[in-house]
């Protein structure tokens, strides 16, 4: 794969947002978003003037119950400027900030502000009937699935080609659920331990409750500039050093689901662009996208942090805790402080962010750190988004 | 702490934003509720059609790529990796592997099913095509006589297995006319 490196600007982060996550928010999408764009801007000292352009992104518009809900949450960034919205499912979350670089990085735009919103709550009776609508209408849907099925059909498939017990597994929910404890918009920060979530409900075996990150409304945002105008903002700006994103085909039952090929592709693109060679080694903080406990360690293998398979030993050896030697969502991730889809993602970037600005407070890991990478992960085990930031 | 630039640093503030508790939020003022009508007839296309029309008649169809050789199972009008129309039609027997297999407690709206259903990834047997080790012709369906402890072991992935079909005269063209996919015996 050639990417063409040769960008006309470096792009920094400057500024990040978060709203709560919750169940459940009074507040509209729109609200939310612009709660989130205004923590982002308050950060980095800028106003709605200050912003040349804005990206949004809200995953599957059936969630909020309206047709273009990325185009109502555009506001948040003020009218008349150049706006598009992205979508590739849960991959959204990394894509915004990734489809804000080139906005940045072309000479395009000198500000960009990105946002991330998602209000999973009005679907009733259970936000995951909206999830019937992502499978094919011919083949899928006639079997009466529920969207849990094909991730424990990966887990399970994982478990087998690699050996990993779901004791293991567990592992990274505990762990998620006790970072989150120091992070203030968490939803499901908790101390547990791996029978709480073995005992927890079964739904799909080998998915239990607590191996499940839960329904979340929420909103995140992050500001993007040229790098002239990020001195100007901040004496410490994080560099945006790569970006990658690649789509696998929708036919998730014809190939190997224990080794995520389209996650590992947007991987060695943002590397590339990164001039990281040996990212298990460079990459010092990691926000791997974790909606379920395996995910994580599948995305550390599709990222290049652990070999295929290696991330279940390394788990058991706290390679992958706040204080371990390649620290993974230290934030609490999407087990932990929630997962509203779009926004979720877009948390992870701002967590990066915040990491390498050495200002995640008591979440801030132990070891220095240079480089750290975000990943989301989305639409039928198809689409890989990736950013790595550095300092 | 504050920042080097002593701005406050949201990473750790009170975010903005008001839970809502279960009944609470059933006893808004403004709370509207919108119950979608809408009903969706999907045509299956080109490929698919045949498909199904094979299931019909106890057949899985698949198409062949004239240029990579890949034996496509759901059919594609075109491969996926070369951009070719796959115009060759070839017959599979049915057999094949189990890929992966989990067992399902829910249905589609979270709901507690009264019975645990046990479904999975198959994949298919395409004589004259090797597949490359990552990508291969498969159907997601469900598996019948395979049983929670299979699952649970790891015994079932790797199970030789074949379709059970309906019987012909129940059969409508679709994925259903196929029961399951049930383990070959001896």
């Amino acid at each position: 794969m050639r990417t063409n490196i040769f960008v006309k600007d470096r792009v920094a982060v400057v500024g990040a947002g978060l709203t709560l996550f919750r169940r459940r928010l009074q507040e509209t999408p729109r609200e939310l978003a612009w709660e989130a764009a205004r923590q982002a801007l308050e950060s980095a000292g800028l106003t709605f003037d200050d912003i040349d352009c804005i990206v949004t992104g809200t995953a599957p518009d059936a969630f909020d119950g309206l047709h273009f809900n990325g185009e109502y949450i555009a506001d948040a960034g003020g009218f008349g400027k150049p706006t598009v919205r992205v979508y590739v499912g849960g991959g959204t979350g990394v894509f915004v900030p990734v489809a804000a670089w080139w906005h940045a990085a072309s000479g395009l735009c000198d500000t960009v502000l990105a946002v991330a919103e998602e209000k999973m709550s009005p679907a009733h009776p259970h936000p995951q009937g909206v999830f019937a609508y992502i499978w094919d209408p011919i083949l899928e849907r006639p079997l009466g699935p529920n969207l849990i099925w094909i991730f424990a059909m990966e887990m399970r498939r994982y478990m087998y080609k690699c050996g990993a017990a779901k004791e293991t597994i567990a592992k990274v929910s505990v762990k998620n659920k006790r970072n989150a404890l120091d992070h203030p918009a968490a939803q499901a920060a908790a101390n547990i331990t791996v029978e709480d979530v073995l005992n927890s409900e079964l739904l799909v075996w080998p998915v239990n409750r607590l191996d499940i990150s839960p329904v979340s409304d929420g909103a995140a945002a992050v500001i993007l500039a040229r790098e002239n105008e990020a001195r100007r903002i901040t004496d410490s700006p994080v560099w945006v050093e790569g970006i990658g994103f690649t789509l696998d085909n929708t036919h998730w039952y014809n190939r190997e689901l224990a080794f995520p090929r389209y996650v590992n592709y947007a991987a060695r693109m943002a590397y590339k662009m990164a001039g990281i060679e040996r990212p298990w080694k460079e990459i010092d903080v990691a926000e791997p996208y974790d909606p379920f406990d395996y995910k994580e360690l599948h995305h550390i293998e599709g990222l290049m942090l652990a070999r295929p398979c290696e991330a279940p030993k390394l788990l058991e050896e706290g390679w992958f805790d706040r204080s371990g030697e390649l620290p993974t969502s230290p934030s609490g991730g999407l087990l932990g402080v929630g997962n509203p889809i779009a926004a979720a993602g877009l948390m992870k970037v701002a967590e990066i962010f915040w990491q390498l600005r050495y200002e995640a407070g008591p979440r801030q890991v132990k070891k220095p750190v240079h480089y750290g990478v975000a990943q989301a992960w989305g639409d039928l085990m198809q689409a890989g988004t990736v950013i790595v930031l550095g300092n | 702490m504050s920042s080097r630039s002593g701005r406050p640093q949201p990473g750790w503030v009170n975010p903005p934003g008001h839970y809502l508790k279960r009944d609470e939020m059933y006893s808004l003022v403004g709370l509207v509720e919108y119950p979608p009508r809408a009903k969706y007839l999907f045509s299956a296309g080109q490929a698919q059609s045949r498909f199904l029309m094979g299931l019909k008649e106890g057949k899985i169809l698949g198409t062949r790529c004239p240029r990579c050789g890949r034996v496509y199972v759901p059919p594609r009008m075109y491969c996926e990796y070369c951009h070719t129309h796959t115009l060759e039609w070839v017959e599979l027997p049915g057999t094949g592997v189990i890929h992966t297999a989990v067992i399902s407690y829910i249905g589609t709206f979270r709901e507690r099913r009264k019975e645990p259903v046990i479904v999975g990834v198959i994949q298919l047997d395409a004589p004259g095509y090797t597949p490359g080790g990552y990508e291969f012709a498969g159907l997601f369906h469900r598996l019948c006589g395979v049983t929670p402890e299979d699952v649970m072991s790891g015994r079932a992935i790797g199970m030789r297995v074949k379709p059970r079909w309906r019987p012909p005269e129940e059969r409508r063209g679709d994925i259903n006319d196929i029961e399951c996919f049930e383990p070959i015996e001896g």
